[in-house]
């Protein structure tokens, strides 16, 4: 990867170790994916925020890199381990390393959004505009719905980009390259947002080039659809783009029985004691969608909702927020479904979701069964 | 010396271990236990495998963006590959996790080649010049 004198410079150390840091990563991710050069971004989306995931080895790392680190480009945040603004019921030695885990990422200058929804609370930069996305659920939505251009970045690497405001430019930066080379053939019904998840799961489990086709499923989806759809595809594989172009080149069918396939696996319970939604956090759309179904009801069981504080304080702002309060559902703002201290197996013997990535996580890192509906049946199942 | 097998080089330096090999991918964030280094996925072929001092040859990293930390947590506690090899492509999370942990990283396309190595193989990973040497032990 070509580097100018001036990057070589920061390499070798002469602007600070954690700039030096940075562009070890870059080289290294330049390397990887057989880049040209460095391409100037416009946004960093930052994961490796709840202590939970990156542990006491990230926290050291984010303390010493964030003595002399400082973002270039707006740079946002994923979520944290639980919310904020309420006291949680967790440990004080999870509460101070989490706080610490921020204190550094406010110290370089990073936006606390909290969110893993950041194109549903940002103005999006123009269609084409290179970006640094980790979060495999919001690059693909970057490229996918927003024409964004990003690869599919990790937690270190969008932060590398953070600080030099570049990012190597291959893979889907490359215009040339966001075409996609494998194509899923669709062959069943896709009604709702939990099939569009059962869809990306198998996608990104079959399939290992950076963009794949879902033909026409991979058009005109609502926000709430693709919002699955990506999830589902980032946590089975390494996939960063879906589009709707038919291609020419392999394709793998995706009918009745591989989607059967794929619920087997990850519903591995009949029943739940804690209804979990926000994988990816929810947004003000699907807030209104359950504030209409919970008019003069309460949910049966526990319900935990997870959303960005930004859209929490839209929907209060509507009365939205206060109808699901009102109906028994706890709005958490700051954190997501996905390993949040707040739902252990220690507490809960089963999990009712329609998330298909917050399912694999439950299953493999929380090690709690789920029961995977969609959002309209777990309503309709579970207010009376 | 049983084999030399030719790699790219993603990130320099020499690492050296018994192979574990597999053809799934990995999640580093949930397969893998970063205090003790095994894999803990029941559903992943290397259950109970540890990565612990290996050269670690697997097709790619899948899922979470995290992942990095946790190659990078694997080092920190004493407990990653002495150097890994990816054989379908080489993702921008293994890659960025090995830069900052210092494990040697290589690319090679002869992935088949290496299929049943396991156990009863060793090898050295020298990045720097590209090159796998495998060992029986």
């Amino acid at each position: 990867m070509l580097l100018s004198k001036q990057d070589e410079k920061a390499l070798d150390g002469e602007f600070g170790s954690s700039i030096s840091v940075a562009y070890k990563i870059l080289l290294a991710i330049g390397e990887a994916t057989e880049a040209e050069k460095l391409v100037r971004i416009k946004w960093a989306h930052i994961s490796g925020v709840n202590y939970n995931t990156i542990g006491d080895a990230g926290l050291n790392f984010l303390t010493e890199f964030s003595k002399d680190a400082r973002v270039t480009v707006h740079t946002t945040l994923n979520p944290m381990g639980y919310d904020r603004h309420k006291k949680p019921i967790i440990s004080e030695e999870f509460q101070d390393k989490q706080s610490s885990i921020l204190k550094s990422y406010m110290k370089m200058g990073v936006s606390p959004s909290f969110s893993c929804i950041p194109y549903e609370i940002f103005d999006i930069p123009r269609i084409g505009t290179p970006v640094s996305f980790a979060e495999s659920s919001a690059a693909i939505m970057a490229n996918s719905m927003y024409g964004l251009l990003t690869n599919r970045e990790s937690a270190l690497s969008a932060l590398a980009s953070a600080i030099t405001g570049m990012a190597p430019y291959s893979e889907l930066h490359n215009v040339d390259l966001r075409r996609a080379t494998a194509q899923v053939k669709v062959d069943t019904s896709l009604s709702n947002e939990l099939d569009y998840g059962l869809l990306g799961y198998f996608a990104g489990n079959a399939i290992s080039k950076s963009c794949i086709s879902l033909g026409c499923h991979g058009k005109n989806l609502s926000i709430m659809k693709a919002k699955s759809l990506s999830a589902a595809i980032g946590t089975a594989g390494s996939c960063g783009m879906f589009t709707k172009e038919e291609t020419n080149s392999e394709k793998i069918g995706f009918g009745k029985k591989e989607k059967d396939s794929v619920r087997d696996e990850l519903n591995t319970t009949d029943i739940g004691d804690l209804i979990a939604l926000g994988s990816p956090q929810l947004g003000i759309n699907e807030l209104e969608l359950i504030s209409m179904s919970v008019v003069g009801k309460k949910f049966s069981k526990p319900c935990m909702i997870f959303c960005p504080r930004a859209i929490f304080n839209e929907a209060f702002k509507l009365g939205i927020a206060q109808q699901i309060e009102n109906a028994g559902g706890n709005l958490i703002c700051d954190a997501c479904t996905c390993l949040t201290p707040l739902i252990t197996s220690d507490e809960y013997d089963g999990i009712i979701t329609n998330s298909i990535k917050g399912s694999y996580y439950f299953n493999k890192f929380n090690r709690i069964p789920v029961c995977l509906k969609d959002l309209k049946t777990i309503l309709k199942d579970h207010l009376k | 010396m049983i084999e030399s097998v030719k790699c790219r080089k993603i990130v320099g330096g020499t690492g050296w271990g018994r192979i574990v090999h597999t053809k799934n991918p990995l999640n580093f964030l949930s397969s893998v236990d970063t205090h003790t280094g095994v894999v803990s996925d029941p559903s992943h072929d290397l259950i109970g495998v540890s990565l612990n001092k290996s050269i670690l040859i697997f097709p790619y990293a899948i899922g979470s963006s995290v992942g990095a930390y946790s190659i990078f947590a694997l080092k920190a506690n004493g407990v990653a590959p002495s150097g890994i090899i990816c054989t379908i492509k080489v993702d921008i999370t293994t890659a960025s996790g090995c830069a900052i942990a210092g494990i040697p990283l290589a690319q090679t396309i002869k992935g088949d080649q290496l299929q049943g190595l396991m156990d009863n193989f060793e090898a050295i990973l020298d990045a720097n010049n590209g090159l796998l040497k495998i060992n029986k032990v």
